[in-house]
């Protein structure tokens, strides 16, 4: 599966991203599932509200990142999130 | 407390809330205790709401609900809206016996996120035996209504000598019924499955051809349903990793408020389960004996003491190894390293000689009258 750029991302309704305060951590929750997130996957996945396609998230990290090279990461990173049902393509 | 503190202790993460041990069917590989008549006071909704709030400020967020039948507690819907206001995320356990399309919208109402639903078998004949009552019809009408009010499908099976024969029945029922999600949970030889398990252990053969035939469905539905194989640990040759390691991950509170690093730990000697009667579960998770017991890996002995896997399955099943070689600090005898991995074979062959008698036994059906059975009088108590 890879991310289509032309359609816009949006986190899955089957699943639930939650910042934990006891962990100081974002996590993905699904039934009877839990993911812990890193930093950076836990900005990629708040910008996947529906809105965005893959080029327009990763100008936008860029921007917050002062960085000019995140296209790869972002759009590896999201290819495993496609894969496993955190996110979809409308 | 037990053991030196080499190892930082990680805040609990799942809590499993066995609200009671109350339930209308008789399955007769539960994992309840044997012995659950015992224990059959309940903590009341106060002590519950309490421990939902302390152990949620400790970190935990995966919350299931289960029993016995959760179903039976009248203050369900209560304790699953405190829960939603603490931010937990809500799982449902249940046998969908007794389930009500009200009673659906009043739990989704009150934010629960998720309902698994088991089911016995994929015919109502042995679906219904397997259960003890009837409820094959009731359990299918339920899974529909559980669908159309969008909540992800999970639907689980636990299979055995009795129903592996239907694998590919079950797997088509499955996707019948729209789940999104199905565990095909071989059973785990613990509590009522321990006592059956002549009756319930496949054979080799029976176990490869029914995996063979869940892996290639898994392949067809990929898209559509996402199938969890839980693989029964007697034919592997590594024991499962025990709770993600004791005391990191995982707390149960059983239905009278003990609290238990893992669901079969009362049956372990010498550790004394604390009751959230009398401790917070702050004290429980960080302090108690129970909880501190296998935490870490001094308490291991040969072999696993000096294995290179010891980090990967911290030794296996505590409760194994002692049901099966009598020594809790015994590597789990699933591991092909432990000395005494012939009790797994002969347990094997003790079921395939069952599977062949001409008089095999009856099954033991979970029930109030059964379980006295196995009430200790008390005197072992005062010894034990
Ligand atoms: S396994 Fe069966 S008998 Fe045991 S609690 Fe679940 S539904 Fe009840
Ligand atoms: S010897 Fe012990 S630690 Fe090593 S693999 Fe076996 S059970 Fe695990």
């Amino acid at each position: 599966m890879s991310i289509d750029p032309n359609l816009l991302i949006k986190f899955s309704p089957m699943h639930r991203l939650q910042w934990e305060e006891a962990q100081q951590k974002y996590v993905i929750l699904y039934p009877e599932g839990l993911v812990e997130l890193n930093e950076s996957s836990a900005e990629i996945l708040q910008l996947c509200d529906g809105s965005r396609n893959l080029n327009q998230i990763v100008a936008e990290l860029e921007e917050i990142f002062s960085a000019s090279d995140l296209k790869d990461d972002i759009n590896n990173f999201l290819e495993v999130a496609l894969k496993n049902g955190w996110i979809e393509q409308l | 407390m037990a053991g030196s503190n080499n190892f930082n202790i990680t805040p609990p993460r799942w809590l499993l809330a066995e609200l009671t041990y109350k339930c209308p069917l008789q399955c007769p590989y539960c994992s309840n205790p044997l012995d659950y008549t015992k224990h059959s006071t309940e903590i009341s909704t106060e002590d519950w709401k309490r421990v939902l709030s302390e152990a949620r400020k400790m970190g935990a967020v995966q919350l299931g609900f289960s029993g016995g039948e959760p179903l039976t507690r009248p203050d369900l819907v209560e304790l699953v809206l405190h829960a939603q206001q603490l931010g937990y995320y809500s799982n449902l356990i249940t046998s969908g016996y007794g389930l009500t399309e009200e009673k659906i919208a009043q739990l989704k109402h009150a934010g629960l996120d998720h309902i698994q639903i088991s089911i016995q078998a994929s015919t109502q004949e042995l679906n219904d035996y397997l259960a003890g009552t009837k409820s094959y019809e009731t359990k299918k009408q339920v899974a529909h209504l559980v669908k159309n009010l969008g909540y992800p499908m999970v639907l689980c099976v636990v299979i055995h000598r009795e129903n592996i024969h239907q694998m590919p029945q079950i797997l088509e029922m499955a996707e019948e019924l729209g789940a999104d999600y199905l565990e095909l949970a071989n059973t785990q030889y613990y509590g009522w499955a321990h006592a059956n398990r002549d009756l319930l252990l496949p054979t080799k053969e029976q176990f490869d051809e029914a995996e063979s035939i869940a892996q290639a469905y898994k392949e067809k539905v990929k898209d559509k349903m996402k199938i969890y194989y839980v693989i029964p640990d007697y034919y592997e040759d590594r024991p499962k990793a025990c709770m993600n390691g004791w005391g990191t991950t995982f707390l149960t509170i059983a239905p009278d408020g003990i609290a238990l690093p893992c669901h079969s730990a009362r049956d372990l000697p010498g550790l004394d389960c604390p009751s959230v009667n009398k401790y917070s579960i702050e004290e429980i998770w960080k302090e108690s004996k129970a909880f501190n017991f296998f935490r870490g890996d001094d308490w291991m002995k040969e072999p696993c003491r000096s294995c290179d896997e010891k980090e990967k399955d911290f030794g296996g099943c505590h409760c194994q190894a002692y049901m099966l070689t009598g020594d809790m600090y015994n590597a789990d005898p699933v591991c092909s390293k432990s000395p005494e991995h012939h009790v797994i074979q002969e347990a094997l062959d003790s079921a395939k000689a069952s599977a062949l008698s001409e008089n095999e036994k009856p099954l033991i059906f979970r029930n109030s009258k059964n379980s006295k059975l196995y009430v200790k009088p008390e005197k072992d108590n005062l010894n034990g």
